[in-house]
């Protein structure tokens, strides 16, 4: 199933599959979100945003309006 | 031989670059939990073997050498120049045992630059708690680089990665990852345009639009280079994904961790630490004792201070021979200095809280809890730092904004902080405080005096907010807005480094601070105590003839005299002379001196009284006890009213809350800013917004 990395519930992982070049920093991919990398969202933050996720080794956070330009495949 | 080596350390945040630092040169300074802490460019020097010397620089902690912040710009400067006078020999490059994938994507950059290269793997001593097991051979066979194993906290690896180091020249400078491949006929192009220089380097000033030598992107452009901006992020992408290919088939071979065991402590803390209501439950409580501690512990070693500059200048009124040097020193320089030393406990005490919160790790989680709070005010979670530390001096809390990389969240970060109270607030607040507010309880529990204190404290902060929320609307947004901070493990912080850092902080305020009031504190005493024309040189005989046949005692005479020098005295008729301007806030013309003297930095208004009622009572012992209760004795001349009351001292009080009243964060936020418009805009925002709010306080009150 496809969805949107901001739409991800809690403690669910999925396999990041692609994204708008032009709307994600470059520090993002750096970080390790990059396309067939696994991400699990561990957190959201009280009023829904930001959100705290585990992707290639490394604990991160980012906020919604940009997990919402990353589409994720979940099983 | 060439026995000196020049040595640049380089590294993600959080992997204990600085303790590296530490255990090599033996120099202290600070590790930061926080993105960019290493704000300034550090260097010390190393002793490898007993003829070899490293010249050491500790660089900004950084993810990855495209100049994404400020930080990361100074990194390029130097790694790309070898014309630079540091230009490093060899790069060592820290990373952390823990997260080894992400570090070595900038490993892999720093291989591309064709400097001699290092990698020092920190914190091999967790490897066995943690479930790691690395193969270490195979892992410098396919990096084609050496790989040292290290603990800086342990003090382990340290003399093997000396001699590493001195080894240098052994090296291969070849990339251990052919990135270019990734769009190779591009990059073959690209090589074309200067093939004296590596490839990797003319891509980052044509990609980052850098300027190194004579090369910048348009001369490469000239030379028939053509990409439009999304291509370049393509490149990127393409560049990263091929790096990250590698590593994680190099890591697959090499690298084993039990993740059970890994990442246990911190997803238990994270799950109470970032909870929806312990969270924040836990962030006020840690706010609330951070404060309570700064009050309670500071009180005591406070008094003791105090007094000791009373007696001090008591003191030299018995050693010293009558005249104008003691008087200088006595009435001058000593209430002066006196004013401002007393807060010196309160501002290490705030200065260490705030470094073990960043060594922990705990502050980046506060920026996750708060982002979405600052949000509407135009603000980042990450100002929440700036915020916090602005509670100590706005002068550190402004240079620590530059780890906000959006430029509108930072800037507006820059122009507020300064309405948070700053520990140079406290003098001023504690003295009319004491004057104006009653010493009662309110409830019979919530002391007056404390509660105003607080609220001041809060007042600051909605200012602030507010202030950006306003200001937000003037300020035009060039760059999209984006949020990626990473949460690092957590740490015992490491008792030294929060030592050594609030050690450092504080010398730089109290020297910072004490130099300007110890010139100040002389130009006062001398404008208070000399006037020009003969109204000044003859207040003796003047006032003796008004009271002539007044039954006044000797005692009542010289204070009259006393405040007729005063008045006639250079700082005399520059208070009259602005008091028109002043007078609608409630404030006389004495004030009115503290006032513009303390624009240099909010603590000498304090000081500036001290030395102006001293000059007051002709410098003799006092028997009127301390300043407080000589300012509660001012009376208007014309009125006979108390010059300090509930409306003017809240006014006051006012003012200062919002007046940008320090030339240092004047300067630092020209700095940081690069911008004169900015800079001059904040000052008078501030200024006016403090005139206005303190003349309603005072007509309201009044």
């Amino acid at each position: 199933m496809n969805t949107t990395l901001d739409l991800l519930e809690k403690n669910t992982k999925g396999i990041i599959a692609d994204y708008d070049m032009q709307k994600v920093p470059l520090k993002l991919l750096e970080m390790g979100c990059l396309p067939g990398n696994e991400v699990v969202l561990l957190e959201v933050a009280p009023l829904g945003d930001p959100i705290y996720l585990y992707v290639n080794d490394t604990h991160l956070s980012i906020r919604k309006e940009l997990a919402k330009e990353i589409l994720v495949n979940v099983e | 031989m060439k026995n000196i080596i020049n040595v640049a350390l380089i590294g993600n945040p959080n992997v204990g670059k600085t303790s590296v630092f530490n255990a090599l040169t033996g120099l202290n300074h600070k590790i930061g939990n926080y993105p960019g802490i290493t704000v300034d460019k550090i260097s010390g020097d190393a002793k490898l073997s007993n003829d070899v010397l490293a010249k050491v620089i500790d660089l900004p902690g950084t993810y990855s050498i495209n100049a994404s912040s400020l930080d990361e710009k100074i990194v390029l400067d130097l790694l790309f120049n070898p014309q630079h006078k540091e230009y490093p020999d060899v790069v060592v490059v820290v990373a952390d045992i823990e997260n080894l994938k992400r570090n070595l994507l900038l490993f892999t950059q720093i291989k591309e630059l064709g400097i001699p290269s290092v990698l020092a793997i920190n914190m091999a001593d967790r490897m066995t708690e943690k479930g790691i097991s690395l193969d270490v051979k195979q892992l410098e066979e396919k990096l084609n680089t050496k790989v040292v194993l290290i603990s800086a906290k342990k003090k382990q690896g340290i003399e093997e990665l000396k001699a590493a180091i001195i080894d240098f020249r052994n090296y291969s400078t070849e990339p251990s990852v052919n990135a270019t491949a990734a769009a190779s006929e591009f990059f073959g192009k690209l090589a074309l345009t200067y093939p004296t220089e590596p490839i990797y380097k003319l891509w980052m000033i044509y990609s980052q639009d850098l300027e190194i030598g004579s090369i910048n992107k348009s001369s490469i452009e000239e030379k028939g280079i053509q990409l439009s901006e999304s291509e370049v992020k393509r490149l990127q992408q393409k560049k990263t994904i091929k790096r990250y290919q590698f590593i994680n088939d190099l890591l697959k071979e090499v690298y084993k961790k039990d993740i059970k065991a890994a990442t246990d402590l911190l997803s238990k803390a994270d799950r109470i630490l970032t909870h929806k209501v312990w969270g924040y439950v836990i962030f006020f409580a840690i706010m609330l004792l951070v404060f309570q501690a700064i009050f309670t512990w500071s009180s005591i070693p406070m008094d003791w201070i105090d007094g000791l500059f009373g007696s001090l200048s008591t003191w030299i009124h018995e050693v010293m021979e009558p005249g104008k040097l003691t008087e200088l020193i006595a009435d001058g320089i000593i209430p002066g200095i006196g004013g401002i030393m007393p807060f010196i406990p309160q501002i290490a005490i705030l200065f260490m809280f705030i470094a073990i919160l960043e060594e922990t790790g705990y502050m980046s989680r506060v920026v996750f809890l708060m982002d979405r709070l600052m949000r509407p005010f135009g603000l980042s979670g990450k100002s929440v730092v700036p915020l916090i530390s602005g509670n100590a001096c706005a002068i550190p809390a402004i240079m620590s904004a530059r780890n906000i990389e959006n430029p509108k969240e930072r800037l507006l970060t820059i122009l507020v902080t300064p309405f948070t109270t700053c520990s140079a607030r406290i003098p001023v607040y504690i003295i009319l405080i004491a004057l104006v507010i009653p010493d009662t309880k309110l409830f019979g529990v919530i002391g007056l005096q404390g509660l105003t204190l607080t609220l001041f404290y809060l007042l600051g902060f909605l200012a602030a907010l507010v202030g950006a929320w306003i200001l937000k609307f003037f300020i035009r947004s060039e760059k999209k807005s984006y949020f990626v901070i990473e949460m690092p493990n957590y740490r015992m912080p490491i008792f030294k480094n929060v030592v050594s850092t609030m050690y450092e902080k504080t010398k730089a305020f109290v020297i910072g601070a004490g130099k300007i009031i110890f010139f100040l504190s002389i130009i006062i005493w001398f404008l208070g105590a000399h006037g020009p024309g003969e109204k000044y040189e003859n207040a003796e005989e003047i006032v003796t003839e008004q009271y002539k046949g007044q039954s006044v005692s000797e005692k009542e005479l010289e204070d009259h005299i006393a405040g007729y020098k005063l008045e006639n005295s250079y700082i005399g008729i520059i208070g009259k002379s602005i008091e028109p301007v002043i007078k609608p806030l409630g404030y006389d013309w004495k004030i009115g001196i503290a006032v513009i003297s303390s624009f240099v930095a909010r603590e000498v208004f304090v000081g500036t009284l001290a030395t102006i009622y001293n000059v007051g009572s002709s410098g003799e012992e006092d028997e009127d006890g301390t300043i407080k209760q000589r300012m509660s004795a001012e009376v208007w001349p014309d009125t006979k009213e108390k010059v300090f009351t509930l409306a003017s001292g809240l006014s006051l009080m006012v003012f200062y809350a919002f007046a940008m009243q320090c030339t240092s964060t004047v300067a630092i936020t020209r700095r940081e800013t690069k911008s004169w418009k900015w800079t001059i805009f904040q000052l008078i925002f501030m200024t006016a917004f403090a005139y206005l709010a303190a003349m309603l306080t005072f007509q309201f009150l009044k």
